[in-house]
């Protein structure tokens, strides 16, 4: 049982606490704290190596953590067997960043995957469930077409509709924005906030673009080389004079602030945290 | 999820209670698709419906579309917030006759 459970409070549905994470020898996620709240859309924002991406691929349960806890809907990951995973898996939906749809399947087989692993229901049911998906996205009457007939933002759509196919109570969505120009991405970013308003869920969106950010989160979470750097609401995050945090909102490179014994252990390759080169 | 079936004014309706979901719609859609079946103008009572995910609303949609094939009168009556939402959400709420409630509907209906 959680903290939060056993003093009589609701669980949010995503709780964090001291995710120690390796890849190989390298530490990646350094002791994150984190959570997510019901109905809120949390952006996870950092430059590239940050372990933003690492993050999510925790969060869906793809990989096992060095050390702490990753609850999902009230459910301790780190205690599941692979098979209460995938059943915990059903309540959550994924966008991932390239739309990941079958290329040999239609857009409407794509979204109706879901139904087909993990329901019984009738076909008729899941063609018109498949079809309001594609209205509520935008994409009425594109169910017979293959993913190589769209273009991106519709596979970025499409890949939408497969995620909440089923209603789950936690949309993730890695990157919705990246590659698409601005007008295609400010249409997906009121695509996430119509979804939230409308059905309830509580969405994680992992992107690298403020200005989305900006537009739909209701907080914020920056991550710097695998640690939190911040969590708290866009207003908050802009008040912030913190020189990395500053750097991030001015799209600036970040100069890594390090003294000189710590970048001789690196380059030596003693930090334990770096391991060795493979 | 359980479900009633009454005659009232010359009306079939349909009541259920609790979630309406991924494991209960099938029976949802059977109970549906039999009452439009029996040619009667049906009014689906959701006033005790906590919860209905889309393939609940899918079952109603297609429900719908058998009462217009059949020349039969179907209608939703006392949809929660958060059902209306979802309907919105794909703009189902211009499809359906939604009545505030049962008398509202019985009255139309009738």
């Amino acid at each position: 049982m959680g903290a939060a459970a056993a003093i009589g409070q609701r669980e949010h549905p995503v709780e964090v606490v001291d995710l120690v994470t390796h890849y190989g020898p390298r530490m990646i996620l350094k002791g994150v704290t984190m959570d997510v709240r019901e109905g809120e859309i949390m952006v996870v924002m950092g430059g590239s190596g940050s372990g933003k991406s690492t993050l999510l691929r925790y969060l869906l349960g793809l990989e096992r953590a060095t050390s702490g806890t990753i609850r999902v809907l009230g459910q301790d990951l780190g205690g599941l067997s692979h098979r209460e995973i995938t059943d915990l898996r059903k309540k959550m939906g994924v966008a991932f960043q390239g739309g990941a749809l079958f290329s040999s399947m239609t857009v409407g087989e794509n979204i109706m995957l879901p139904l087909y692993e993990h329901t019984d229901l009738d076909r008729s049911t899941m063609e018109i469930m498949a079809r309001i998906k594609l209205e509520v996205v935008d994409l009425a009457g594109f169910e017979h077409l293959m993913p190589a007939e769209l273009s991106g933002g519709m596979i970025k759509r499409a890949a939408f509709a497969r995620a909440v196919i089923m209603d789950p109570r936690i949309l993730f969505c890695d990157e919705p924005s990246a590659g698409l120009d601005p007008v295609v991405s400010s249409a997906l970013d009121d695509l996430i906030l119509r979804l939230r308003d409308a059905m309830g869920m509580s969405i994680v969106v992992v992107t690298h673009e403020l200005e989305s950010a900006f537009k739909i989160a209701d907080r914020v979470t920056v991550l710097d080389h695998g640690r939190i750097l911040f969590i708290g609401t866009v207003d908050e995050l802009r008040e912030q004079d913190n020189a990395r945090i500053q750097n991030l909102l001015n799209r600036r490179a970040q100069p890594e602030i390090i003294d000189g014994d710590e970048y001789l252990r690196r380059l030596t390759g003693e930090n334990m945290d770096e391991g060795t080169i493979q | 999820m359980k479900h009633s079936v009454k005659e009232d004014s010359g009306s079939l309706v349909v009541g259920f209670e609790g979630d309406v979901d991924l494991q209960n719609s099938p029976q949802a859609r059977k109970v549906l698709l039999e009452a439009v079946g029996r040619r009667q103008p049906v009014l689906v009572d959701l006033s005790s419906v906590s919860y209905i995910d889309s393939s609940g609303i899918a079952c109603l949609v297609e429900s719908l579309q058998a009462a217009r094939k059949a020349g039969t009168a179907f209608a939703l009556v006392a949809v929660s917030d958060s059902a209306l939402r979802v309907l919105q959400l794909a703009r189902l709420d211009t499809v359906f006759t939604i009545y505030g409630s049962l008398a509202d509907g019985l009255a139309q209906a009738g």
